[in-house]
């Protein structure tokens, strides 16, 4: 079939590029995201204090934020339009419903952030004290819509909603803006999503911290430092944690093979286990009969109690969800495969048929492609076990990233008691402690780069959920051009990540600037 | 109030917000032709700095309005969006790699350990004056003179010319019009040189390089537009949706919408004033950028809606004449359009803060002392 007549290498170089890019920005956005509010409620205290040791910390984290914000400001532009440049084909089929989200966050949200970020910087001597911490706050408050907005769009991505297919477009329409934006899955994903940003500002505040403790320079900007961050981070930790469960049962409903590949589940059932620890068994393949697990520590029924408070409940594996389960009302992938070619084959007839005057035959079309529309994107895959994503790499994503989420309440915990109890310059095992401090800041990027990487490659092979895989979304260019796009934005971003992290690391240790 | 406007007055009312915005985005690209004398008139540290700190303040205003151009082009004409940034791969992708150095150039410039070197950076700044505007300004010329794309049933793109976007300057035209932004925006830079910074020499050198590259502005921007008025368009025929060639189809657009017209010939004035009279023998005259701004706006803006309105094709296919991308046939469903408009209310809101922080950095002009004060956020 034509449709099916895309180049595997291109999806391949097309899928690494936007992987790329995506990952590149996202090391700049959490620290965006989160140090703004730390840098605004730092700046609230100097305006309402006046003690203008408040100020040169304020100045201080603002001048680290510039550094890391013109970088993820570099990488954003090229994401955005990476949709049109490489996924042209997506862009249409969504664009109804995934443009006016990105056209709203362009008006609404990011010339607030730009205006005032401008203000922020150049106003100190130029604006009043009160104008400016307005400034400040409206910066942070631009920065997280943003955010929403682009969060809305890619929820809708997981769970299509308050929208119709036109045909005669050949795209989905939207018909109600509010379960667009009020997609439980879009509300679950933007508050995780910017909790996770200040959990990594707040750790890279405290590493940073850390650093200066350690060498017992600045030690009040430290500590006055970490105990704004440690609050910031434990509260968006709970947030993390309400937000986190209600995304994994969202994905339970919205998305069951991707809660299975996270938990690595390919026989389910019910009183389905949560894995503690485990290491999968490497070759795994769908039905082969082989154990799951090498080796696991697992929790009996809690997968179950977790999405649905019953340990009863039923949860569908990956080899399910491929063989199908009719007592469940569970359709194999084959026979979603085929009323999927059939709804492809049927619009495509139907086009014919309006074309041709044959109003009889395109209403008989239309009736065919409508009954089996919620298939659709399943017409463009080959095989049954196309469905499945990469197994390993959502699994171990996805525990990393609850592992070092725990790891983190801890950190943020033993920083904020210790130093609020005035102990943490003398603390016996201060120096291992400091040193946790510092190792947080790679370990929140790993944990926040972790969390993406359940999301989309989970949802894999789908662009959007069930209605359109990779292989159709891709635009049709040659493989090469891609990867040479591929290399030349890995070498770009590479050497200016490299530059971010030399020029911070170096105005890290220049440290505030003194008597400002 | 919205609910009962017809479905192709929304896509008239975004397709002129769309050239609003591209208006704007030429006006703020005298950052971009500022980049370019970074060289030629930064001989010394403190000038180079002037020079970049001047523009360093006003490069995000630029790019978000790039941003907003492109996610406000997605969201209204969704399938211009498919077909050109998926299509023209190159000529994009270039000019977007142009626009990913710029934002990391001017924070990471001056500082210490920055690895690359302060020159590396200059360069890119220079780069991205130079690509930016010359990409851009050939991509649009395509509005007039067409592209190599077809749709198959599903309206996806396919692109029938190998270099995917880039033999757009096997046109003439095209070239013409990338060529003309690419000046303008240098004669912009300059004038915002002379509306900001406070130094002698820079001044100086920037009324004599005034004068050099407005000449060849004019004679680029003349050529152009003599040649578009006088060329065949794509016109639509509005009852059978068919696409045709008209002779002088912009000319006649301009005579049929006096509006229009109107908007491009005080356009026109408006930027020669302003050169004019800074170029004026004389006190030095600082209010150039304001008159060639605004002029630079209005005729943008027209040739935008020329583009667009009176049943013409904005975005034409030489491979399918029929498979022309016009206002309504590219456009977003009547009620993604509508809620889009309930928030484009917004927009004047945000001029209006948009302005108040422009005046509030641009008070005083910049100079010397403030280039070496320590407390300043200085690139």
């Amino acid at each position: 079939m034509m449709l099916l007549n895309v180049d595997p290498s291109l999806i391949d170089w097309s899928r690494a590029q936007f992987a790329l890019t995506a990952m590149y920005h996202w090391i700049f956005v959490p620290i965006t995201l989160g140090i703004l509010f730390i840098i605004a409620i730092m700046e609230s205290i100097y305006v309402k204090t006046g003690d203008p040791e408040w100020k040169r910390i304020t100045k201080f984290w603002m001048k680290l934020f510039g550094i890391n914000f013109a970088i993820g400001v570099a990488t954003g532009i090229i994401l955005e339009f990476e949709f049109g440049t490489n996924w042209s084909n997506y862009s249409w089929f969504v664009g109804d419903i995934f443009g006016a989200p990105l056209a709203i966050e362009g008006i609404m949200a990011f010339f607030m952030e730009s205006t005032f970020i401008a203000i922020m910087f150049f106003g100190w001597n130029k604006v009043g004290k009160k104008f400016h911490l307005a400034s400040t706050w409206l910066t942070a408050i631009g920065a997280n819509l943003s955010a929403l907005w682009i969060l809305v769009a890619n929820g809708w991505m997981q769970f299509p909603a308050g929208m119709e297919f036109n045909p005669l477009t050949a795209r989905n329409e939207m018909v109600n803006f509010w379960d667009v934006f009020l997609s439980p899955v879009a509300i679950n994903k933007f508050v995780h999503t910017i909790s996770s940003g200040y959990i990594v500002a707040s750790l890279f505040v405290v590493g940073v911290s850390s650093w200066f403790l350690l060498r017992k320079r600045e030690t009040l900007l430290a500590k006055r430092s970490i105990v704004i961050a440690a609050v910031f981070g434990l509260v968006a930790s709970a947030s993390i944690l309400f937000t986190g469960h209600g995304s994994a049962v969202q994905v339970a409903q919205k998305q069951p093979m991707k809660l299975a590949a996270m938990e690595g589940l390919y026989k389910g059932g019910e009183r389905a286990e949560f894995i503690g620890i485990g290491a999968l068994t490497r070759d795994k393949k769908v039905n082969d009969g082989k154990d799951a697990f090498a080796f696991k520590f697992a929790f009996d029924g809690m997968l179950s109690y977790l999405i649905a408070f019953d340990k009863n409940h039923y949860v569908p594996g990956i080899e399910d969800l491929v063989n199908g389960v009719p007592e469940r009302g569970i359709l194999s992938a084959q026979e979603r495969i085929d009323r999927g070619k059939l709804a492809i084959n049927s619009l495509r007839n139907y086009k014919q048929a309006l074309k041709n005057g044959d109003a009889e035959l395109a209403a008989a079309e239309l009736k065919v492609f409508e009954e089996n529309y919620q298939h659709f994107g399943y017409g463009y895959l080959e095989k049954p076990e196309d469905i499945v994503p990469h197994v390993p790499l959502v699994f171990y994503s996805f525990h990393t990233m609850i592992f070092l989420g725990g790891l983190f309440i801890l950190m943020f915990a033993a920083f904020l008691w210790f130093t609020m109890r005035n102990k943490i310059e003398t603390l016996r095992w201060r120096k291992p402690l400091f040193w946790l401090g510092v190792l947080g800041i790679p370990l929140g990027f790993i944990a926040s780069e972790a969390g993406w990487i359940v999301v989309e490659v989970g949802r894999q092979p789908w662009v959007v959920q069930d209605l359109m895989p990779v292989s159709a979304a891709v635009t049709r260019i040659s493989s090469a051009s891609v990867q040479i796009t591929f290399w030349v934005f890995a070498v770009i971003f590479t050497a200016l990540l490299i530059a971010e992290v030399s020029i911070m690391t170096r105005q890290i240790k220049i440290g505030p600037k003194k008597g400002e | 109030m919205i609910t009962s406007i017809s479905f192709l007055a929304l896509q008239q009312y975004w397709w002129l917000l769309v050239s609003v915005l591209g208006a704007i985005l030429v006006f703020l690209m005298f950052v971009q032709g500022g980049q370019t004398f970074i060289f030629s008139m930064g001989k010394t540290e403190l000038e180079r700095s002037l020079l970049v700190n001047t523009l360093g303040r006003k490069w995000e205003f630029t790019f978000t309005t790039l941003v907003t151009f492109g996610g406000a082009f997605f969201a209204s004409f969704p399938l211009f969006y498919s077909t050109s940034f998926g299509g023209a791969y190159w000529v994009w992708t270039l000019a977007l790699l142009a626009f990913v150095v710029q934002a990391v150039a001017y924070e990471f410039r001056s500082k210490p350990s920055n690895v690359l070197g302060k020159k590396t950076f200059e360069v890119m700044l220079f780069l991205n004056g130079l690509l930016g505007t010359v990409l851009i300004g050939t991509a649009v010329g395509t509005f007039y003179n067409g592209a190599n794309f077809s749709h198959d049933f599903l309206n996806h793109v396919d692109w029938h010319h190998p270099a995917r976007g880039l033999e757009a300057v096997l046109n003439l035209h095209n070239v013409l019009l990338g060529l003309t932004v690419f000046l303008l925006s240098r004669v912009l830079g300059l004038l915002y040189f002379l509306n900001t910074i406070d130094h002698e020499t820079i001044v100086q050198r920037s009324k004599k390089c005034l004068l050099y590259n407005a000449i060849p502005f004019v004679v680029a921007f003349l050529s152009f537009t003599i040649w578009l008025m006088l060329k065949p368009g794509f016109a639509v025929n509005p009852d059978t949706a068919q696409v045709y060639m008209q002779d002088y189809k912009y000319l006649i657009n301009l005579i049929e919408m006096p509006v229009v017209l109107v908007m491009f010939l005080l356009g026109v004035v408006g930027v020669l004033f302003g050169i004019i009279r800074t170029l004026w023998p004389g006190k030095t005259y600082d209010k150039g950028i304001w008159f060639s701004g605004i002029g630079t706006f209005l005729t943008v803006l027209s040739l935008f809606l020329i583009a667009g309105y009176n049943n013409t094709a904005f975005y034409p296919s030489l491979v399918d004449i029929n498979q022309s991308l016009t206002i309504t046939n590219a456009s977003s469903s009547m009620y993604t359009l509508k809620a889009m408009s309930v928030v484009s209310l917004l927009i004047p809101f945000v001029l209006a803060y948009i302005v108040v922080a422009w005046r509030s950095i641009n008070k005083k002009k910049i100079d010397k002392s403030e280039i070496e004060d320590s407390t300043e956020h200085n690139y």
